[in-house]
């Protein structure tokens, strides 16, 4: 087991190594810089800014002295924001999109896992119809329609939570829903499937045999192999709702680091920009790693070479 | 020996477009200490028989139509779902074919075995843990211990149907429901599953109903034997009987086409036709299109099992009108070589 | 029975019996038996047609503006309403539903071509050159893709044809996957070693003999790409990176009407229920297709 994970750890860096170098210079091959739309600035300035971030350089030059940096754990000065490191902006916007993220995996958990697992005790009848219309709706409708829908209805016109913001407690209610609405639908369905499976088998017969009661086979026999799917899935849909909430944090205007990274997109903050996309990365490699281990533990009959 | 289960009238259908009526009106009784064996091709309805008796039939689409089950003052068909399942896994139990599709691949072998005393008895995990590595020892599991803590996976056909019997026994039931136990094994270890149900039946006094295809290994292992065809009990006797005074055309041709019984270089004897559909509904006796001794009144009559000799039931009109007398097929010697010490 | 005394059936039967009841065949009829499937296709159907051929009936473009009017709730005039520059909120979701479908479909296509293509190959050449290509499709996947898609539309400029490219470059791997996997469990079926033994050429045995047996699960994933990459061309155009002006597409119209939410409700609540509908019934057509075509995969098992 150590040694499997060693060698994923291994294996993160020459992705990261591409995904940097890709990233640095697709940025840099692009028409425009940061400072195009900038005030005028005489020409010293120009000049004097140019030499701090390094622009006078040529490209693989600039290339290299951001990655020898980037090795020791610097990512660079913001190109937007002076005196504020990327680090900084990082460390600051980073913990919001994860607050953000883990209640909204909460509530696709607690709606989804409800929703498929009682789907999938009496299939085919009303409940399950009920069950399944609504996680098919939530694959349907997307975070930017449902986000202000939610938001008309119960900012605008009931009143009941704030339009945007981050600063009390309700304001992640609506943010939380309109971006876990997607995997809650998703869960339902893995969960609908897994189960109804696992239920099939024979060993669940045997349990009835045994005299277990529905909520014993459920909880005892039937989850822990029906479940299955969805910790497969927990994997992309954490990066995911980590690393896709841009829209959300837009529509609410939540300062996270989604937000940040379009921003700096738009503002060609390259190292921000950078910073950004290496963080992610690696935040979704470490991830998948810690769920492949969850899944061995949870699968006793997987073996690894 | 008194009465332990007496079934009366178990009609179970499967409602798919067809409607397939899987069992048609069976009735038999059961002595505590005894065994009973249930022989029939695949589709003849034993197991779904047995099956109805603890209700466990997936319903959609299979549905227990009619019938009373008998158990110790509870009819197993209509009592409450609390009722049905304290006597589960407790006081009648069930093993099943397919030893390795039967154990929870997700879970300890301890854990399945001890899984019926934690249902059904107040019993302390010391005590639970101890009891299950008895359990398996009993069985012939040597290693009990790591056994217990090990997963199905790891383990052999045989040695998991060991496993099944253990968890099955571990309540010290009145009743085994063993549905074709051997079926999915090799041979040989299908002789040593049968010495250790015969062996845990002699020891504990458990009654067991035997469900098989193979009308050979009822031979040295039964009382009695029920012989099925169509959903329908054709006949029913003592297992010497069955053998040596087959009273019902079809277990008469079964007998015969067992390879075991003929000389090397006749040609082997099978049954013309195949089973009747069984969407469609069967007039008269199933067995009429393939049987030699058929006329038309075995079609046109209502056929119904009866008591033609005392405990020796016959469902075949012909044998009941006394019409004709079947002498016992091929060399009962031969069948009496079949009969391994079991 | 006839006079010879043999069994004949019904001219009906007999017809049935002779068309044989082939893969297809079964799978439509399990299609058509999925009420909710049919419906779905019904409405796809009737959106496509809209969008296409409606404007051709209409009187007034998506452009006309009509700046007296500004903002106006649905009525007799205008069924949907107008939006703040007095242009039919009706025409303009017609006109955005051609742009949307067709990124939909041309989009899937081109991952589809690719990844079938890729993903054929590479299952039928196996060994080392499946290894690689297949390492390529990992490390491709492990990029935050969304990610590369913003970066992209942001400093290429936002051109139409750019948008193809981004959001057909991520789909094909999906489809290059299963194409392998499916190819992959085909080789090693004996109708293949049969085909090789005749000596087909290669490229023969791929394209007339695996790809049309592969065919299935390519199907219902292109199915389900549909929406995924409409639901993509949308979020782009709801950050600006999408569509651009004057052409609208309904992730566009989703912007400007979230945008004005509070006083004008139905410019956002009419693109985006027209785009949950178009996506609600892709979804439900895919799974139906799903379930017709590998019933053992099916929910109700």
């Amino acid at each position: 087991m150590l040694r499997f994970i060693a060698r994923r750890l291994m294996q993160m860096v020459p992705v990261l190594f591409v995904i940097a170098t890709l990233t640095f210079f697709m940025i840099h091959l692009a028409p425009g810089g940061p400072f195009d739309t900038e005030r005028n600035t005489t020409p010293e300035i120009q000049k004097s800014l140019d030499r701090y971030y390094g622009f006078n350089l040529p490209v693989y030059q600039q290339y290299f002295r951001w990655l020898g940096n980037a090795l020791h754990g610097d990512l660079g000065p913001s190109f937007r924001y002076a005196n504020r490191t990327v680090n900084e902006l990082i460390a600051e916007s980073f913990p919001i999109s994860a607050e953000l993220a883990f209640w909204a995996l909460l509530i696709a958990l607690a709606l989804g896992l409800t929703a498929g697992v009682v789907a999938s005790l009496r299939p085919n009848s009303a409940t399950d119809y009920v069950a399944s219309s609504f996680a098919m709706v939530g694959i349907s409708i997307p975070n930017f329609v449902l986000g202000p829908l939610l938001v008309l209805i119960f900012a605008l016109k009931l009143n009941w939570l704030h339009v945007s913001g981050w600063e009390y407690p309700t304001d992640r209610i609506l943010p939380a829903v309109t971006l876990g609405a997607l995997y809650a639908a998703y869960i339902a369905r893995l969960t609908r499937g897994g189960m109804l499976e696992i239920l099939s088998q024979d060993f669940i017969r045997t349990a009835r045999a045994k005299g277990a009661s529905n909520s014993r086979v459920i909880l005892k026999h039937a989850l822990r192999g029906g479940l299955v799917p969805v910790v497969n899935y927990l994997g992309p849909a954490a990066a995911a709702l980590v690393t896709g909430s841009f829209a959300v944090e837009t529509i609410f205007q939540i300062p996270g680091l989604g937000r940040n990274f379009v921003n700096a997109a738009f503002n060609r903050d390259y190292t921000m920009v950078l910073g950004a996309v290496l963080f992610y990365a690696s935040f979704i490699i470490v991830f998948n790693l810690i769920v492949d281990v969850v899944l061995v533990w949870m699968d006793p009959k997987q073996k690894f070479e | 020996m008194s009465t332990l289960l007496r079934v009366e009238n178990l009609r179970t259908y499967f409602h798919t477009r067809a409607g397939i009526g899987a069992v048609d009106d069976v009735s038999f009784s059961i002595n505590s200490g005894e065994t009973l064996g249930i022989v029939g091709e695949s589709g003849s309805g034993k197991s779904v028989a047995c099956l109805s008796l603890l209700r466990l039939i997936p319903s959609p689409p299979g549905r227990i139509e009619s019938g009373r089950a008998d158990f110790c003052g509870i009819d197993l068909l209509q009592c409450r779902d609390r009722e049905l399942r304290a006597i589960r896994g407790n006081r009648i139990a069930m093993i099943f074919q397919d030893p390795m599709t039967s154990l929870n691949p997700y879970m300890r072998i301890g854990d399945q075995v001890m899984e019926p005393l934690n249902i059904h008895k107040r019993i302390s995990s010391k005590d639970a843990w101890q009891r299950g590595v008895t359990a398996l020892r009993e069985v012939g599991i040597q290693d009990a211990e790591r056994a217990m803590r090990s997963y199905p996976h790891e383990f052999s056909g045989g040695m998991r149907q060991r496993v099944m019997i253990a968890a099955a026994l571990i309540t010290r039931p009145a009743l085994l429901i063993a549905d074709e136990p051997t079926t999915a094994l090799d041979v040989t270890v299908q002789a040593q599953i049968l010495e250790l149900i015969r062996k845990m039946q002699r020891d504990l006094g458990t009654a067991v109903i035997f469900i098989t295809h193979d009308i050979g290994i009822v031979s040295g292992f039964c009382d009695r034997v029920l012989v099925m065809y169509a959903g329908r009990i054709v006949e029913s006797a003592t297992t010497s009987r069955i053998f040596y005074e087959p009273k019902h055309p079809y277990n008469q041709a079964l007998q015969k086409s067992i390879p075991a019984l003929h000389e090397k270089g006749e040609t082997l004897h099978t049954i013309p036709g195949s089973p009747p559909d069984l969407s469609k509904p069967i007039s008269g006796c199933p067995f009429a299109p393939r049987c030699e001794f058929a006329q038309e009144k075995c079609v046109t009559s209502t056929i119904a099992l009866k008591e033609i000799a005392d405990g020796h039931f016959s469902a075949c009109l012909r044998i009941q009108l006394k019409e004709i007398d079947l002498t016992p097929g091929h060399l009962p010697e031969k069948a009496l070589a079949r009969k391994v010490n079991y | 029975m006839n006079a010879a005394g043999q069994t004949i059936g019904t001219d009906e039967a007999l017809e049935e019996a002779e068309r044989g009841t082939s893969l297809w065949r079964a799978a439509w009829q399990r299609l058509e038996k999925n009420k909710m499937a049919l419906i779905s296709a019904i409405i796809l159907i009737l959106i496509a047609f809209a969008s296409f051929i409606g404007p051709f009936f209409l009187t007034q473009s998506y452009e006309t503006q009509n700046l007296h009017l500004g903002a106006v709730s649905p009525g007799a005039r205008h069924w949907l309403g107008t939006d703040t520059l007095g242009r039919d909120l009706f025409v303009r979701i017609l006109y955005g539903g051609r742009v949307s479908m067709s990124v939909g479909f041309c989009a899937t296509a081109v991952a589809l071509i690719i990844g079938v293509f890729y993903g054929a190959i590479s299952g039928f050449l196996g060994g080392k050159v499946d290894m690689l290509l297949m390492r390529i499709v990992d490390i491709i996947f492990a990029l935050p893709f969304t990610v590369f898609v913003i970066l992209l539309m942001v400093f290429f400029g936002r051109k139409f044809v750019l948008l193809f490219v981004a959001i057909g470059a991520v789909q094909w791997l999906t489809m290059a996957r299963i194409v392998r996997g499916q190819v992959l469990s085909l080789r090693r079926q004996e109708f293949i070693e049969a085909a090789e033994a005749l000596g087909l050429s290669k490229p023969r045995i791929i394209f007339r003999h695996m790809i049309p047996n592969a065919l299935g699960p390519i199907i219902v994933y292109a199915t389900l790409t549909v929406p995924a990459v409409m639901l993509l061309e949308a979020f782009l155009s709801f950050l600006g990176l999408g569509v651009q002006p004057p052409m609208s597409s309904w992730g566009v119209l989703i912007k400007e009407g979230a945008e004005v939410m509070e006083e004008f409700p139905w410019l956002l609540i009419f693109p985006g229920l027209v785009l949950a509908i178009t996506l609600f019934s892709l979804n439900f057509l895919g799974d139906g297709l799903r379930d017709s075509l590998d019933p053992r995969a099916s929910k109700d098992s």
